[in-house]
C-alpha cells in the first residue's frame, strides 16, 4: 500500500516540475553555461592531474569539468526538489500528508524518488549530449564515447548520487521555515561541498584542501562518475578513489541520510502543525 | 459507549511558552456534527492538532473510534479526514489529480480510485472543473475540492478547522449545504472548529472553549436556555462613564464591549422605559434580543466571542 502512496506522491512532484518550466532552466541552464564559460576561460591555465596521463589524449579542462557539471546539475535538481518541502509546509499540503496513514519513511522516499528521476533525466541528457557541444565550437573535443553497458552503469551510479543529494537536501529543508534559509545553506554549505569534491578543480597532493576533498562524500560520487566516462581503467590516486570505494561511500552515505530524514519526519512535533 | 466517535479525558497541552489546553473533557456521538466554539487562542487549533495526530499527546487521553490516539496513531489516521485552515490542496494540480493523489495515499488504486474520484467530483458538484488547475479556482470552489478530498477515503470522523474562513457569505452557505448533505448521508462524524455563531448554531453539539478550558457543553438550544430573560444592548456615547449608574438604576450587572453595554433583563419593557428616562442623551441606540450563543459565551466567561473587546486581543 505504501508503494502506491510513494508513487502517487512521486507523480505529483513530476507533474509539478513539468508545470514549472523555469525549474528546468535553473537546474540545467546554469551548469551548462558554467561548463562552456569556465571551459573556455580556464583552458590554458589548467594542469591535468597525474591520473590523466593514463588517457591516450591530453585532457582539456572542459573534459575534466564534465562529471563535475553533471554533479552540479544533480545538486541543483536535488535542491529544487527538496526546497518544495518548505513550500508544501507553508501551503498546507504537507500537513495533509502527515495526517495520512502512510509510513513516515514513505514520505521521504517519495521525495527521493522524484528528485532522483528528475536529476537522472537532466544530468543524463547532459552527459550524453554535452560532449557534442564541441561540434559547434563551444567545447574542446573530448574522447568520451558511450557504450550501452557503460551508459547503464553510469545511469545507475548517477541515480545513486541523485538519491544521496536529495536525501541531504531533505534533511536540510525539513526543519526550515523559509526558502531564504535554504538558499543561505546552499551558498555556504552545498556549493562549497561541490567545489571541494574534485568537480571543479583537482585537489593536489597535500594540505587542508587535500583532506577536505578526501572526507567529502561527494568526492566519491564525482570520481565514480569520472571513471565511468572512460573505457580504460584509470589508476587509483588519493583524489581518484577506486570504483568499489566510490560505490561503497556513496551507497553508505545515501542510506544514512535517508534514515536520518525518516527519523526527522517521524518525530511528531509542534513544527508539523506550523 | 459504542456510539461515541471521539472522546477526550483530562486533555492538557502546553507549548514552550504557554498553556494551550487545561483538563478538557468531551465526548462526541457517532454521526454528530460537533462544534468547537471559542475565540482565537481558546485552544481550538491545539485540540485539532492533537486529534489529527500532528502533535504528540502530553497529558490526558484521546480516543477516536475507540482507538487510542497516542498508541494507535496510524489506525487513527485511517479513520480521519482532515481539512486545515490553510488549504491542503496542491494548487498546481488539477482537481481530479488532487483527488487521485489523495486516494492513492490512502491506499486506493485502479478502478476503485477512478470511480471514487468521479463520484466525489459529482457529489461535490465540481465535475465540470475536474481538469482545471486548482490554483485557478475561486476560494469557494477550492474549499469544495478540499472537502471532497477530505471525504474521498470515506473517513469515519471528519475534522474541519474553520473551513469557511475567507469565504463570502454565499460561498459559505453553499459549502454548508454540501457539507451537511454529504456527512448526513454518509453518517460521518464531524468535528468543526469555528468562531462563527452562524456556523455554531448549525451544529448538533457544541463545546465552548475559553483560554484552553471547557466552558460549557450541549446543543445550541440547551446552551441558549442557560441564559434566562432577554439581552438588552445599549449603544452609548461613553460606556465607561455611565455603566455603573445604569447598573444601579436597573439593578443588574452588565458587560461592556466597545461603546455597547449589554445587560440581561427579565422585564424588558420596564427596563427600557427606565433607562430611556434616565440616560436619554447618552443612548445612541438600543436592541432587544433573545439570548444567542454569543450571550452564552459572554455570560459564562465575561468575554466576547468575537468583536472589539480590548481583552480579546
Amino acid at each position: 500500500m505504501n508503494s502506491a502512496a510513494i508513487w502517487a506522491l512521486t507523480q505529483r512532484e513530476l507533474i509539478r516540475f513539468l508545470r514549472q518550466r523555469t525549474r528546468i532552466i535553473g537546474a540545467v541552464g546554469q551548469p551548462i553555461i558554467f561548463w562552456v564559460l569556465f571551459g573556455a576561460g580556464l583552458r590554458t591555465s589548467f594542469k591535468a592531474p597525474s591520473w590523466a596521463e593514463a588517457l591516450p589524449h591530453a585532457m582539456s579542462y572542459q573534459e575534466y569539468f564534465l562529471p563535475g557539471v553533471a554533479a552540479l546539475i544533480v545538486l541543483f535538481t536535488a535542491i529544487f526538489s527538496t526546497i518544495s518541502i518548505i513550500e508544501d509546509r507553508r501551503e498546507g499540503f504537507l500537513q495533509g500528508i502527515l495526517v495520512a496513514p502512510v509510513s513516515r519513511l514513505a514520505i521521504v522516499l517519495s521525495k527521493l524518488s522524484a528528485g532522483t528521476i528528475l536529476a537522472l533525466l537532466q544530468a543524463g541528457l547532459f552527459l550524453l549530449t554535452g560532449p557534442l557541444l564541441s561540434l559547434v565550437g563551444l567545447g574542446a573535443p573530448m574522447d568520451v564515447s558511450w557504450t550501452i553497458p557503460r551508459i547503464m552503469m553510469a545511469t545507475a551510479f548517477l541515480a545513486l548520487i541523485a538519491a544521496e543529494l536529495t536525501a541531504l537536501g531533505f534533511m536540510i529543508a525539513w526543519p526550515m521555515n523559509s526558502t531564504q534559509g535554504f538558499h543561505a545553506i546552499m551558498s555556504i554549505f552545498l556549493m562549497p561541498m561541490w567545489l571541494v569534491s574534485g568537480a571543479f578543480f583537482p585537489g593536489g597532493d597535500s594540505g587542508w584542501l587535500f583532506w577536505l576533498i578526501r572526507i567529502n562524500p561527494l568526492t566519491y560520487g564525482v570520481a565514480g562518475l569520472r571513471r565511468l566516462l572512460y573505457e580504460q581503467t584509470l589508476p587509483v590516486t588519493p583524489e581518484l578513489p577506486s570504483m568499489t570505494m566510490c560505490v561503497s561511500v556513496t551507497l553508505l552515505t545515501t542510506v544514512i541520510l535517508t534514515l536520518l530524514s525518516g527519523w526527522q519526519v517521524s518525530r511528531a512535533s509542534v513544527r508539523n502543525a506550523a | 459507549m459504542s456510539n461515541v466517535a471521539v472522546q477526550a479525558e483530562n486533555l492538557s497541552y502546553a507549548y514552550a511558552e504557554r498553556q494551550a489546553l487545561t483538563n478538557v473533557n468531551f465526548a462526541v456521538e457517532a454521526g454528530a456534527l460537533f462544534g468547537l466554539l471559542g475565540p482565537n487562542g481558546s485552544g481550538k487549533t491545539t485540540l485539532f492538532r492533537l486529534l489529527s495526530t500532528l502533535i504528540p499527546m502530553q497529558t490526558g487521553q484521546l480516543w477516536v473510534c475507540g482507538l487510542d490516539v497516542n498508541a494507535q496513531q496510524s489506525e487513527v489516521r485511517r479513520q480521519l479526514g482532515v481539512t486545515f485552515q490553510s488549504p491542503a490542496v496542491d494548487v498546481r494540480l488539477t482537481v481530479s489529480e488532487n483527488l487521485q493523489c489523495h486516494g492513492s495515499v490512502y491506499g486506493m488504486s485502479g478502478r476503485e480510485l477512478r470511480s471514487r474520484t468521479a463520484e466525489m467530483l459529482d457529489r461535490f458538484q465540481i465535475a465540470d472543473r475536474a481538469k482545471t488547475i486548482v490554483g485557478q479556482l475561486s476560494g469557494g470552489l477550492k474549499r469544495r475540492v478540499e472537502l471532497a478530498k477530505g471525504m474521498m477515503h470515506s473517513p469515519k470522523v471528519l475534522l474541519l478547522d474553520e473551513p469557511t474562513s475567507g469565504l463570502d457569505p454565499r460561498a459559505r452557505q453553499e459549502f454548508w449545504e454540501l457539507l451537511v448533505a454529504q456527512v448526513k448521508s454518509q453518517g460521518t462524524t464531524v468535528i468543526l472548529a469555528t468562531h462563527l455563531m452562524t456556523e455554531a448554531e448549525l451544529c448538533d453539539q457544541l463545546l465552548l472553549l475559553d483560554r484552553g478550558q471547557n466552558v460549557a457543553f450541549g446543543s445550541p438550544a440547551d446552551l441558549q436556555n442557560r441564559v434566562s430573560g432577554e439581552r438588552l444592548t445599549l449603544k452609548v456615547r461613553d460606556a465607561a462613564a455611565c455603566q455603573s449608574s445604569i447598573e444601579q438604576l436597573l439593578k443588574c450587572r452588565s458587560v461592556v464591549v466597545g461603546n455597547q453595554i449589554s445587560l440581561r433583563v427579565d422585564n424588558p419593557a420596564e427596563h427600557i422605559t427606565a433607562v430611556l428616562g434616565g440616560f436619554r442623551d447618552q443612548i445612541l441606540g438600543l436592541e432587544l434580543t433573545r439570548p444567542s450563543l454569543e450571550d452564552v459565551f459572554l455570560e459564562l466567561t465575561g468575554r466576547p466571542l468575537i468583536g472589539s473587546g480590548a481583552e480579546h486581543e
